[in-house]
């Protein structure tokens, strides 16, 4: 299929000098960082790895962690089941489909702080719609930034809210490129409605639910503006994603050294993780 | 099994057609006995693919009737008519092995586990799968995919019908031969009832015992493969079928026959009528080069094989001609006769002739 | 109405709740907002919106926003149509890897470039320039563009490129006014999520910029810690990012669906 042509390396050369630009030359100073001490005006001492040894046992970068993997877990096993079953039940053609899709995209192109934002906005117990709705209509008792566990379901709802659109969106795409014959096919063969979504509609998807998970995963890995602006990384430490952990870290104590070792753990978990799944998802490819 | 009968079936993919124009499909009437091979020729749009779906269930017609063995199914969903249905394109459960593949219709109808096991290996062994069954679907060539499709409509016992929409058309040219001729033995072992749609001739032609040719939404004839090469009833027909197809040549009405072009043409029998445009329709096959006859200037020859189609000018009109001889020079005159028993008379596209004793 | 097509419809209301409720905050005062719980403006005001559009922090922050999202989309889309290219017609050594490599800048955190990032592109004097958060975008919006570009560029057969050779086109002939425009609706989509992630991403925009290419988002961020509850012009700020998007949306709402779909895993 493809001709071999050295050329392609002088095609992919301006991509390569911004991107090794952006991604390099910051990962050597990271690196660098992640080696030496500095007690701040710009004196730096050689540390060794002694900052990895650290985070990779400090209590706190486990906590940190912990609820960032809790954090996608919970996510991926939401977005990804419901965004399929909104695929699944929306119309395939006539003109409720581009009013869908707009609407449903909407969430995506709202800057991430805005989201944080407008959650906080939506969710203030006395003033807030969804707050009110439920401390002075439901007497249910809300208020997160008081209750951890409050946080935690405003975070996920607040996630779900913004990002189930990318995997509907996706399968829905999966969903439309299969030809009718499949489902006359499946008609006449008898089979019932699990049927074929088990045998046609979840094979043909697979390829778009693969990069689905991967792009959810990669994005809820590293995301920070949302809950930052929502909650603060609070009450406590209990919405303290490892982003947010990371940026206290960097800026708020200005402790360059463990920032930078911890930033490599987290790039690395993050490559890791990302390997895992793509290999485990395109093994029965070929 | 069963005889299906197609009873004014209309149809129209418009929620309120006006004219005729609305319709893909008109006035279908059709009979079809149990266990016969037939096949729905014609270009693509004239509405062959629409009336396979309605007898398959796919699609509700806007009027009229379907029949299996006298029960109306018109309204029946697909899995009730126990028929079967073989795509332009294979369509085969990507994660499902052959095995699975072949029993997925019999599983979904509840079938004991045993005689699913006996039936698929039937098929399979009719169909060269045998050695495969245990391979996954998708990773096999489009040939043999496009058997698992077959397949998956022969392991039921129950089938009526089994309906084939141009299941070629993905499968290379030197394998459909091979595919055509196994379809053909298929339905020679099992004797079932196959429909086969195509817009090609010569698959249908070679694989039905009776053709139906389509245009417009129309059955422009209903007949056997050689019925349909010697006497077409419209000029649709003559000109879609053989190839070259039939030279349908303008004439003039005079006193006691047609003229073409000033010369006199005999004719398989009588006109049947005196009105309309007339034309006469007759194969290159029966057209000979002579010493005598209508003058004609050879414009192109084409080496066919064992054959010579010569392109020959008379007047404005050109005139295929099929000849076995050594083609002769390009703008030679020559002279040309008609076989009178196989010289159609057509009148506004339809036959006007009395069938004589071709 | 079959029971199916309420899934969409609650989804739908589900999305749109959180928006109306900002919406009808920006159009109430501050003193309803803090009085107490309203469901419809009671006192409607379009006082915020003037505030914004009168005060030049505020509506620089939106000409900022725009102007880099704008030469970011530029950037990416001209330094990833050749390599998508490169990458769907020729093999070349390390290939795969690159492309790969590519990809895994997807998936690195903001958070860690932020201070490398202020670091770097103030050692080149870029620091505050909207040259930066174009430039720095590109980390995550080249390695996508490419993505989905190349998917398009392989759906196009190489008969194409070969005829136009034979016609005797030049290669960058060929590429602008053939190859271009036969894959203009993957064009389109790569260019809407450039857009769309360079116009939601705050952490490194903010980070690169102090006065001078300040974003929307940044300044909005400043009013909710600085000037204490002035949620209503939070809200009517908020409103306004959201209307680009939605626009943006509007021209590609055929595409959208498609062009994850045909990126190459």
């Amino acid at each position: 299929m493809r001709t071999h042509n050295p050329r392609g390396w002088l095609f992919v050369l301006p991509v390569l000098v911004l991107v090794a630009f952006n991604a390099l030359i910051p990962l050597m100073t990271v690196v660098n960082y992640s080696v030496q001490e500095t007690f701040g005006n710009n004196q730096f001492f050689w540390a060794g790895l002694r900052w990895f040894e650290e985070i990779l046992r400090s209590e706190r970068f486990h906590a940190a962690l912990g609820r960032q993997l809790l954090f996608t877990a919970t996510i991926l096993v939401i977005e990804i089941p419901l965004g399929v079953i909104i695929a699944l039940s929306m119309p395939r053609h006539g003109i409720w489909v581009p009013v869908c899709l707009v609407l449903m995209a909407l969430p995506l192109l709202i800057p991430w702080n805005v989201v944080g934002a407008m959650w906080n906005i939506f969710t203030l117990p006395k003033i807030g719609l969804l707050g009110y709705t439920l401390n002075s209509v439901l007497g249910i008792d809300y208020n997160m930034t008081q209750s951890p566990t409050a946080a935690w379901v405003t975070v996920i709802t607040m996630d779900v809210w913004h990002w189930t659109s990318l995997v509907v969106l996706l399968a829905y795409a999966g969903l439309i490129s299969i030809p009718p014959a499949y489902y006359q096919a499946a008609k006449i063969d008898g089979a019932s409605n699990w049927s074929v979504f088990r045998y046609i509609q979840l094979p043909k998807m697979n390829r778009v639910l693969t990069i689905a998970v991967l792009l959810r995963f990669m994005d809820s890995f590293n995301i920070y503006t949302e809950p930052f602006v929502l909650t603060g990384g609070g009450p406590g430490n209990s919405t303290t994603l490892l982003s947010i952990d990371l940026v206290k870290v960097a800026l708020g104590q200005f402790d360059l050294g463990p920032a930078a070792a911890m930033s490599l753990i987290y790039f690395a978990i993050a490559l890791a993780v990302s390997w895992i799944f793509y290999a485990l998802m395109t093994r029965d490819r070929q | 099994m069963a005889e299906i009968v197609l009873e004014r079936l209309s149809h129209s993919y418009f929620p309120n057609p006006s004219s005729t124009r609305d319709y893909a499909l008109r006035n279908i009437e059709l009979k079809w006995s149990d266990g016969g091979a037939y096949a729905l020729l014609g270009p693509s749009g004239c509405g062959k693919s629409t009336l396979l779906n309605i007898i398959s269930g796919l699609l509700n017609p806007t009027e009229g009737r379907v029949l299996f063995d006298k029960k109306d199914v018109t309204h029946l969903p697909p899995d009730k008519r126990n028929i079967a249905q073989v795509f332009q394109f294979p369509v085969i459960y990507d994660t499902m092995t052959v095995y699975d593949n072949l029993a997925f219709p019999l599983r979904n109808r509840g079938v004991d586990s045993q005689f699913i096991d006996q039936r698929v290996r039937a098929i399979a062994s009719m169909l060269e799968l045998d050695s495969r069954l245990s391979l996954r679907a998708a990773n096999l060539a489009p040939d043999d995919k496009q058997k698992i499709s077959m397949g998956r409509g022969l392991v039921r016992d129950d089938v009526n019908v089994i309906m084939f929409d141009e299941p070629l058309t993905v499968i290379d040219p030197e394998l459909k031969w091979k595919l055509r001729s196994k379809l053909k033995e298929l339905h020679q072992n099992i004797s079932l009832t196959m429909i086969y749609v195509t817009h090609d001739q010569t698959e249908a032609l070679t694989f039905a015992d009776e053709v139906i040719v389509m245009q417009d939404g129309e059955i422009v004839q209903v007949g056997t493969p050689i019925e349909l090469f010697e006497r077409p009833l419209h000029t649709f027909v003559g000109h879609f079928i053989g190839s070259p197809g039939m030279n349908i040549l303008p004439v003039e009405m005079t006193g006691n026959g047609v003229c073409f072009h000033g010369h006199p043409v005999a004719l398989e029998g009588t006109a049947t009528t005196k009105t309309g445009k007339f034309e006469i329709g007759i194969r290159p096959e029966f057209v000979k080069v002579c010493s005598s006859g209508i003058p004609a200037k050879v414009h192109k020859t084409a080496d066919i094989g064992r054959h010579t189609v010569i392109e020959a000018q008379v007047g404005v009109s050109s005139v295929n001609v099929i000849s076995s001889g050594p083609p002769p020079a390009l703008g030679a005159h020559i002279h040309l006769e008609f076989i009178p028993e196989h010289t159609r008379l057509y009148a506004d596209g339809w036959i006007a002739s009395e069938g004589g004793s071709g | 109405m079959r029971p199916r097509s309420l899934v969409p419809i609650i989804y739908i209301v589900f999305l749109m709740l959180p928006i109306y409720w900002l919406v009808a905050m920006s159009f109430k005062t501050t003193n309803e907002i803090l009085g107490g719980f309203s469901l419809f403006p009671q006192d409607f005001t379009l006082e915020n919106y003037r505030a914004i559009f009168t005060d030049p922090t505020w509506y620089w922050g939106y000409i900022n926003s725009i102007i880099y999202v704008t030469l970011n989309t530029v950037i990416s889309l001209a330094a990833a149509l050749p390599a998508a290219y490169a990458f769907s017609r020729y093999s070349f050594i390390g290939d795969k890897h690159l492309f790969f490599w590519l990809l895994t800048n997807r998936m690195a955190p903001a958070a860690v470039f932020a201070l490398p990032f202020f670091q770097l592109y103030s050692s080149v004097g870029l620091f505050d320039t909207h040259l930066a958060v174009a430039l720095a975008h590109c980390l995550f919006n080249i390695p996508l563009a490419v993505w989905i570009l190349e998917g398009f560029m392989s759906s196009v057969p190489k008969e194409l490129d070969e005829t136009a050779y034979v016609d005797g086109y030049s290669f960058p002939r060929f590429f602008v006014t053939i190859f271009i425009p036969a894959i203009k609706a993957g064009v389109g989509v790569a260019a809407f999520f450039c857009f769309m992630f360079s116009w939601v991403e705050l952490l490194l925009a903010k980070t690169l910029t102090a006065v001078e290419a300040k974003p929307i988002a940044a300044t909005m961020t400043r009013t909710a810690s600085s000037a204490g509850y002035e949620l209503g012009l939070l809200a009517a700020a908020g409103v306004l990012t959201i209307i680009p998007g939605a626009i943006v949306i509007y021209f590609v709402r055929n595409y959208i669906a498609k062009g994850f779909a045909l990126g190459r895993v």
